[in-house]
């Protein structure tokens, strides 16, 4: 265990080596139980069926209106800025990747994904699903790659509350809700506000959502993730800002505006 | 009795299951099962592993060889370096030194021993993780995740006893 504190580069050569070499054996066994996961997911789903539906149309016609609201407001910001000579932010791209590996354990929240040096992951970057940010790339492999998840007690994102804007650091306890921390003291933290990364650091895209938070008390603002973090199938790698980003990194190019 | 080539590879390959199957279990605990929240609580199976083969043919499953595995596994979680070796092989001494108890008893008591043992390895883990991150860490998910072990037990002390059954008897 020392080994690891004292000499840090070589255990994380050694330890992406190793994953490396294990990929293929964990890729091959995920699978069935990815596939079985999906059938059990499916039956579900089709019990579901018409009420999903229902649901669906009342969100599609909700998110029609917000689309004009958007729409409307795009336009807006975008005069605004022309008026501000305003810098733009880096658009950002993705790398997707499968989970091959979550590793049992009440001390770790870490997940291996099927993507590497060679796909263009590097440490730092943002792992997303669909809802929201999952981790961050903690060690990069030459196909395979560790994401320490936000629920890690070695986790630090620095993040924003999306309506107050007041700035904070989440971290990770190893238990399902990480809290928040460096908030300023009394500020007004309500239960039910969205928390966003911040962008500070300039590692992730500002604007990603993160969690809802669940409680205020003396324990500190506890805060649930958005997305489902036992159930992740595929993680999308956000790569941003980085220098040699853009154009060259191929099909996924989107504006990192989507998140917000 | 002279062995032929063909003898003696079959032998060493019987001979290498307790550690095929105790490596074998360190992959399959890592895959992803997509069931809320039960990475928190993944039964520690090459501790069951080690426990099964320690009691009963501790001649092929060396000090060393554990704690490769406990390396291994290290390695592939992303716990750090040695945490699990250490709770292997320190499992793997106590073991061996109550092996007679456990060997002439019955299946209860093996399971009985196999609490303990749990209960003990997830305590050490704890100690040894809080020790590490200079906090004192949470020790609810640690103990569900040793109940869950131990529930566990009967079924993969099941397989072993298949497993050995089919490689290891003359």
């Amino acid at each position: 265990m020392m080994t690891g504190k004292v000499d840090a580069v070589l255990v994380d050569n050694l330890r992406s080596r190793v994953t490396d070499a294990f990929a293929p054996i964990l890729d091959a066994l995920s699978r069935p139980a990815a596939t079985a996961a999906r059938a059990v997911e499916s039956v579900v789903e089709i019990r579901n069926v018409f009420e999903e539906n229902q649901r669906l149309r009342s969100e599609n016609a909700r998110l029609l209106q917000w689309k004009q609201a958007a729409l409307r407001m795009e336009a807006e910001n975008a005069s605004l800025r022309t008026l501000l000579n305003f810098a733009p932010e880096p658009a950002a791209s993705f790398i997707t990747a499968r989970v091959i590996a979550a590793p049992g354990g009440s001390f770790f929240r870490t997940l291996v994904v099927t993507a590497g040096r060679r796909d263009g992951v590097r440490k730092g970057q943002a792992a997303i699903t669909g809802p929201g940010m999952v981790g961050r790339v903690v060690e990069v492999g030459e196909w395979s790659s560790r994401v320490l998840l936000i629920t890690d007690i070695n986790s630090r994102i620095p993040v924003t509350l999306e309506s107050s804007r007041l700035r904070a650091v989440l971290v990770g306890d190893n238990t399902d809700q990480p809290r928040l921390m460096y908030l300023p003291p009394e500020a007004p933290v309500a239960a039910g506000e969205r928390v966003v990364t911040s962008g500070h650091g300039g590692l992730f895209p500002p604007g990603i959502p993160i969690g809802i938070i669940a409680s205020v008390g003396d324990r500190g603002v506890k805060v649930t993730p958005i997305a489902d973090l036992s159930r992740v199938e595929h993680l999308r790698l956000v790569e941003f800002g980085t220098p040699p980003a853009g154009e060259g990194t191929g099909d996924g190019t989107q504006s990192a505006d989507a998140w917000k | 009795m002279t062995l032929t080539l063909w003898q003696r590879l079959d032998r060493a390959g019987r001979n290498l299951a307790p550690f095929a199957v105790t490596v074998m279990l360190v992959l399959v605990a890592m895959v992803p099962l997509h069931i809320p929240a039960y990475t928190q609580v993944a039964p520690a199976l090459t501790l069951m592993s080690v426990y099964y083969w320690v009691i009963h043919r501790p001649d092929l499953l060396r000090p060393l060889a554990v704690f490769a595995i406990g390396l291994l596994e290290d390695l592939l979680s992303g716990a750090p370096l040695g945490m699990n070796a250490l709770v292997l092989v320190a499992a793997y001494w106590v073991v061996l030194s109550q092996r007679r108890f456990f060997l002439a008893s019955t299946f209860a008591l093996l399971w009985f021993g196999f609490v303990m043992i749990a209960l003990g390895a997830a305590l050490l883990q704890w100690a040894a993780l809080s020790a590490y991150y200079a906090t004192v860490l949470p020790m609810d998910a640690g103990f569900h995740q040793a109940l869950l072990t131990i529930v566990l037990f009967p079924l993969f002390a099941w397989l072993f006893i298949r497993i050995h059954r089919a490689f290891l008897q003359p």
